[in-house]
Formats: structure tokens, sequence, C-alpha cells
């Protein structure tokens, strides 16, 4: 009991308040607790707040629900529309690709503000941060949230990958019985689900009429109040320089494991010479390997993405080259009175074939590049890139012989 | 995406404007702005090099008088398509 003993006027008073708000990373509200009366014994600290009459034995409430909703088919649950600080740490992970293939919400039905009988059912992916996104937007907004079962994929990823699907669509309507909560036949779905929703055919499969809604979930609030029109600029996907910036965490992360075993090969190669095998050789050259990496990185996965629309061009891995080429330069010019022209020819060649690969890449990442342009310049950007990393091992290799 | 713009003449996308029924829905669902469907009108393709290939508008055209061949335009999923056949790829999206 040495570390409950507290000083002898306060003992069990509120002498660390903060403590007792810190409790509950749930976000359970907090209800009035009593006081326990001064003449207990000491305890310690003081008790944190009782369980929310919402609890269920083996379920754990979720920080961003508010409260709950009575309907025809049961309680449901009504959502926050601001993000705490637990949102705001799981967005973070997600960005630096932490755990971000698994950041998902139940699916089903939620809602937000009071729903009636006639709010608009808004459809979303099961995706935590496409959800967060879209509370956010909902602040004095009535409305049901219809999470589907996207395996926790965002809106667009998961209608390529056909998890947000016709058939989903009809299933958990179907589900969540949402012919008795609403009193209306109306889906509003985002417009970027379309690449795997049928909107005839969930209307021929459970009845509900799809209405597609804007791309982005920052116009939804507009897209209700005008009686859900977009107009040109909500169907209109774009590519803004934050929007771009955003991604370049996971992009980098992306790189990390593969890098580790380029450098592993490259501290191999770095130490063969004259002599065999050096490690004084793989270690110095190695390192000049590894600064190479890193600025071919952030030539092909920071520098492109960046300056995209800037770049010339519109193949990604010339664009890539570009930048690989003033980055290989530079860490040349670093490098070169220790390497030997050889070496530094090697250097750049090896940064531009990193910078050219993650670039092309990022394709995948970007909101326009057709599969058919990709695959064309693949069959281009891959032989050059192929050639570039020979290139390099052999002028790497020539410059211990050549010294 | 006037400022992006990729690569030209590669779109497998194709409208059949006999088929066709002017119901305008691949112009509401298209992201690009790849289609135009004027008033008692047939859908006009105005846009090729601005198709991304996603595959909506073939989804929710009732007639299917469009057709694309859909996919994903990653770097990563195609060379798993290449290497380990188009079943089993997948990318970090």
């Amino acid at each position: 009991m040495e570390r409950s003993k507290q000083p002898e006027k306060s003992c069990c008073a509120p002498a660390r308040p903060a403590r007792d708000v810190a409790v509950g990373p749930t976000g359970l509200r907090m209800l009035p607790i009593a006081q326990p009366p001064q003449d207990e014994p000491c305890c310690g600290l003081p008790p944190g707040p009782p369980s929310s009459p919402f609890e269920r034995p083996g379920y754990r409430l979720c920080g961003f629900v508010d409260d709950f909703i009575e309907t025809a088919n049961g309680a449901v649950p009504l959502v926050k529309t601001t993000l705490d600080s637990a949102d705001n740490r799981g967005t973070f992970r997600a960005r630096f690709n932490i755990g971000r293939n698994n950041y998902r919400v139940a699916p089903g039905l939620y809602g937000v503000g009071r729903p009636d009988r006639e709010a608009p059912v808004l459809v979303t992916a099961n995706y935590k941060l496409s959800f967060d996104s879209l509370r956010q937007e909902l602040a004095g907004i009535d409305a049901w949230i219809l999470v589907l079962d996207t395996r926790g994929i965002n809106v667009w990823c998961a209608a390529g990958k056909k998890t947000f699907s016709t058939d989903e669509v009809i299933n958990r309507v179907q589900a969540v019985g949402l012919a008795q909560v609403v009193g209306h036949r109306r889906l509003i779905l985002p417009q970027l689900a379309a690449t795997g929703v049928a909107a005839h055919r969930v209307r021929k499969g459970c009845g509900f009429e799809v209405v597609w809604g804007p791309i982005r979930a920052g116009d939804i609030g507009r897209f209700l109040e005008s009686g859900l029109r977009a107009d040109t600029g909500m169907r209109r996907v774009t590519f803004s320089l934050a929007e771009r910036l955003i991604l370049i965490p996971v992009e980098v992360s992306l790189t990390l494991k593969p890098a580790l075993w380029v450098l592993l090969v490259a501290f191999f190669l770095s130490g063969i010479g004259p002599e065999v095998f050096s490690l004084r050789a793989a270690w110095q050259k190695g390192l000049a390997v590894f600064a190479a990496s890193l600025v071919g990185i952030v030539a092909g996965a920071l520098v492109v993405p960046g300056l995209l629309p800037w770049l010339p061009g519109r193949s990604f891995y010339l664009k890539g080259i570009l930048t690989g080429l003033a980055g290989g330069v530079w860490v040349a010019t670093v490098y070169v009175a220790r390497t030997g022209p050889y070496g530094a020819a090697a250097l750049i060649f090896y940064t531009v074939a990193v910078s050219s690969y993650l670039a092309m890449n990022f394709t995948g990442a970007t909101p326009y590049t057709s599969p058919s342009g990709v695959e064309k310049e693949m069959r281009r950007g891959i032989p050059l890139q192929a050639v570039a990393v020979v290139l390099a091992v052999v002028a790497w290799l020539g410059s211990a012989f050549s010294g | 995406m006037e400022t992006l713009r990729y690569l030209k003449n590669v779109s497998t996308l194709r409208l059949d404007q006999e088929t066709c029924i002017g119901c305008g829905m691949c112009s509401t669902v298209c992201p690009h702005g790849v289609f135009v469907v004027e008033e008692k009108s047939k859908a006009r393709i105005v846009d090729l090099d601005g198709c991304m290939e996603c595959g909506a508008c073939a989804a929710n055209c009732a007639v299917q008088a469009i057709t694309v061949t859909p996919g994903v335009g990653c770097a990563a999923y195609i060379i798993q398509s290449w290497l380990k056949g188009k079943a089993a790829a997948s990318c970090g999206c």
C-alpha cells in the first residue's frame, strides 16, 4: 500500500483530478459518480466512471458512438460528428501504414443526429478512414449511415476489388432490415462506388433506388441541401497537392522492406574487390549505396508525387528518371572522391533505377491512370530500369578493380 | 483533371450508340467527364484519353452499350498479375 499513500488531509479526495478524466479511452460518456465518503479507508486513486448503460457483455462500446436510437429493428448507434484523439491517432497510424489493412468499423446501420423514417440513407465502406471522413461532414444533419463490409477497404478501391458491390449493398440492406427502419426506398451511394455497384441491379435486388452522391464526403451537406443534386465539381475527381502529399508516407513505408534486401545485397557487392572481400570496403561503399537509396526513394516516392503536374511527360517512369537523374548526379558528386568515376556512374544509374521504379509504382495511388496506360509504360520502363541496374552493378564492381 | 493527363490512345472504352438509350447514367458516374449526354439524345464520348478504365459506366449501363476492360491502374498489381496470374494478384490499396 506504499504507492497509495497520499497527504493525510485529502485521502481519496480529488488530489489528482486529471487522472479521472483520463480514464476511459473508449470514450464512454462520463456520468456523474458519487464521491466516496471521507471516512472510508484510503483507497488510492478515485474510482473511474461507472459502466455505460449501453455496454453489453462481450462487446466494447466504440468511442465514436454518442447514444442509441430505438427503431423498428432495435437500437441503432448514433455517431459523433467530431473526431477525438483516438480517431486522430488511428488516422495517423493508417496514413503511416501501421495496421492500415485492419482499420475497420463493424458493418451495419448507424445514425447521426436524430434520424427519422424519412431521413436519407448514406452508404459507405467500413474502412475507418472512410467512415470518419463521412461522419465528420454530418454535423447538423439527421441521417442513417449504412456501413458495408468492404473488408476494411476504402470506397473506390473496394469498388474496384468488388467488395463494395451490388450484392453487398443488397445483402446489407436486407440484413439490417432497412425497409422497416425507413419509409422511403432510396440509398445515397458515393459516386466512386459505381465501379462496383450497378444501380439498376440494386433496385431489382432489394427495391431501393440508388442515387449517386458526390465523390467527396465534404460535398454531402450541399448535396442534401440542394435536393440530391450534384454539380459538375462534385462529380469530378481531383488530385491536388494536398491530396498527393498525404499519400507519401504509405508510399515510402512500402519501400522499406524491399530496400532492406537491396541494401544487404549492395553491402555484399560493395565488399568485393582485389582482396576478394573487404569488410571495410563493404561498409564504406555500402554507405554510399545507402545514401543513393535514400535519394532514390525521395526522388521517386516524394518528389514525383509532389511535383507531378510540373514534371514533363505523361509517363511516370520518365518523370522518375528525371528526378532520379538530378538526385543521382548530386549523390555522385558527393561520393566521387571516394568511389572514383566508375563508382559515381554506378550511383547515378542506381538512383535513376530506384526513382523510376517507385515513380511508376505511384500510378497505383493516383485517380487518373488507366490500367492499359500503366501496362504500356511498364513495358517501356521496366526494361530501362533493369538495364540501369545491370549497368550500376557492373560499374560498381568495376570501380573496385579500377582504383 | 485538366492539369493531369495520362497516356493518349490507350483506353479500351467503347460505346455502341445503336444500343444506347440516352439515360445519362454513364455521364453521372464517370469521375472524369468522359461522356456527354444531351437532352433527348444518345451518349457521346468527348474525352477518351480522360478515361481511366474504372468500369463504372459499363457496370451502370442498363442496356450494355458500353464495354471497357476494367482494372486497377497500378504497377504493383500488374507486376503481380504477370508473375502470379490475374486471380492471385493484389496490390496494397
